[in-house]
């Protein structure tokens, strides 16, 4: 794809930015106006992380947090999805479950994770099922609300050509629900990522979060700061790959760029 | 036998304030063929009525029977064009007006193949590929014609079609409505509250009260001669003398209705 000229001035300014906060925090640190001890130094950062991935000790963490991260981020999605169209289409028992929903929907998930340990123990499972809980809700909410937000008047039209119920849903429902479903999948990513560290950080004997926790035990900061940054770049990535997907799939939409015939 | 007929159809809805009568007691009959307009000032249940022929909407009271058989559930002899944008968003021009066919169990290529035919026959060839947000309002409009009429409905149900239209394009597509009817004159009820559009369009025009209980008040055959091009048929003597009784009549109505709920 082809970037107009403004979009890469943008992009060369995003990186000027970028290059300005870790001068800034260069030469704050080498000149000890700010504590190396506490905010690590970026060139030891950047060290760290040659070393990683050089020698090839990440992988075996970061190919588990992924792992994790990735099961949660599927296995969430479906269900959020399933439920959502499921609850959006018999207001019975949307009604029914109503309360409980809220209920745990307000809920900190988070105070889950001891029990997810106790029950499915040190591995990726307990892991993977609190990300699950954290990507349900997300997803599960926005498709709701797509399946009930379908323009009264598109269900009423494609009745009237003949839609049966299961055509409804193919047709009409299903597509309405899916931008809903790619608004929240930007969400749902960050969220899959918290499952799996927040597991990590509570009881593993490996992954991203674990590591982490490792160096923080020693105080290591510039453990720490790469072990950030190798997160945050991953989870830029899955979200660039979701961006991709949408943009594939929800073609129809207005303000899509590559829509192309204007 | 009358390709619609209405006998004391009555709709109410329920509310918080108890609810409202949008039809009461409405008798109406159209003939095969027959291009029946409908006009009404606004909120006087002409939507309600479409619907209730539609069979989206189940009447309280009263009977309806389409080419004699009563109606039961969904209208699937009838074709209906709603007043709102009510094309699929997700779909381009041509599986929009392929989704009929599809959702009959036409395989999909053939559906394409007629949707594109359907297409050039309302003046959108090439236009396929679009998405609804990349047309105009009068080429959406277009395309919801096509879908409708691609189905074959016996009974074509158009509800304020052309309202959101600029006074242009509305000649426009009502002279190819026209002419699209001619072709194979299917009964038509067209709603609008343009008396002028009413009488351009229809063979016959049947006044409804203001609601709420609204119901049909008077019926003219409008004998202009056709084809017509509604452009031309509004410029004719005999237009303006029938805008002028149905004008009269429309006030006496008013007038008298009036005076009925004065005494009341």
């Amino acid at each position: 794809m082809r970037r107009a000229p403004a979009t890469r001035r943008l992009l060369a300014w995003q990186l000027g930015l970028l290059a300005v906060v870790v001068l800034c925090w260069y030469a704050l640190t080498e000149a000890g106006v700010l504590s190396p001890f506490f905010f690590g130094r970026p060139l030891v950062v950047a060290g760290k992380l040659v070393d990683w991935f050089g020698s090839g000790a990440i992988f075996a963490h970061l190919g588990v947090t992924l792992l994790e991260t990735l099961l949660a981020f599927v296995a969430g999605t479906l269900l959020g999805v399933g439920a959502g169209l499921w609850l959006g289409l018999s207001p019975f028992a949307a009604a029914l479950l109503d309360p409980y929903i809220k209920a745990v929907n307000a809920m900190p998930r988070v105070v889950l994770a001891p029990i997810f340990a106790m029950w499915f123990g040190l591995g990726i499972w307990s892991k993977v099922l609190l990300g699950i809980t954290l990507v349900f809700f997300i997803v599960f909410f926005n498709v709701y609300q797509g399946v009930k937000d379908v323009n009264p008047a598109i269900v009423d039209n494609a009745r009237m050509l003949g839609a049966s119920r299961r055509q409804l849903l193919r047709f009409v429902y299903w597509p309405s629900a899916l931008s809903w479903v790619f608004s929240s999948l930007h969400a749902a990513v960050g969220m899959a990522f918290v499952g799996a560290v927040v597991g990590e950080y509570l009881g593993s004997a490996k992954g991203v979060g674990y590591l982490i926790l490792q160096a923080e035990g020693s105080f290591d900061i510039d453990a720490v700061l790469a072990g950030i940054v190798v997160l945050t770049v991953c989870a830029l990535l899955l979200d660039h790959a979701v961006t991709r997907v949408e943009r594939r799939l929800l073609r129809w939409r207005p303000g899509q760029r590559d829509s192309g015939t204007h | 036998m009358p390709a619609v007929e209405l006998r004391g159809v009555t709709v109410s809805f329920a509310g918080a304030d108890g609810g409202h009568t949008a039809l009461r007691d409405v008798d109406l009959e159209v003939a095969p063929g027959e291009f029946l307009c409908i006009v009404g000032p606004t909120g006087c249940g002409k939507s309600t009525l479409l619907n209730v022929v539609a069979g989206l909407v189940t009447p309280d009271a009263g009977e309806v029977r389409i080419a004699g058989a009563p109606l039961a559930g969904l209208n699937r002899a009838a074709g209906y064009l709603f007043q709102a944008d009510a094309l699929l968003p997700w779909a381009s021009a041509r599986d929009n007006v392929a989704a009929g066919l599809v959702f009959r169990g036409v395989a999909r290529d053939e559906a394409r193949r007629r949707a594109e035919d359907w297409l050039a026959r309302v003046g959108l060839a090439g236009c396929g590929e679009r998405y609804p947000h990349q047309l105009s309002g009068g080429m959406k409009k277009r395309v919801a014609l096509a879908q409708t009429l691609v189905c074959d409905p016996k009974i074509l149900l158009m509800d304020e079609p052309f309202s959101a239209l600029d006074v242009q394009t509305r000649s426009l597509m009502e002279n190819e409505l026209l002419s699209l009817w001619a072709a194979d004159r299917k009964s038509v009820i067209f709603i609008t509250h343009d008396l002028e559009e009413a009488i351009a369009l229809g063979d016959r025009v049947v006044v409804m009260s203001a609601g709420p209980g609204s119901r049909p008040l008077a019926s003219h055959a409008i004998d202009l001669p056709r084809p017509r091009d509604v452009t031309e048929a509004r410029l004719a003597p005999r237009f303006l003398e029938l805008q002028r009784e149905l004008w009269h009549s429309l006030r006496d109505e008013v007038r008298k209705r009036q005076r009925a709920t004065e005494e009341a």
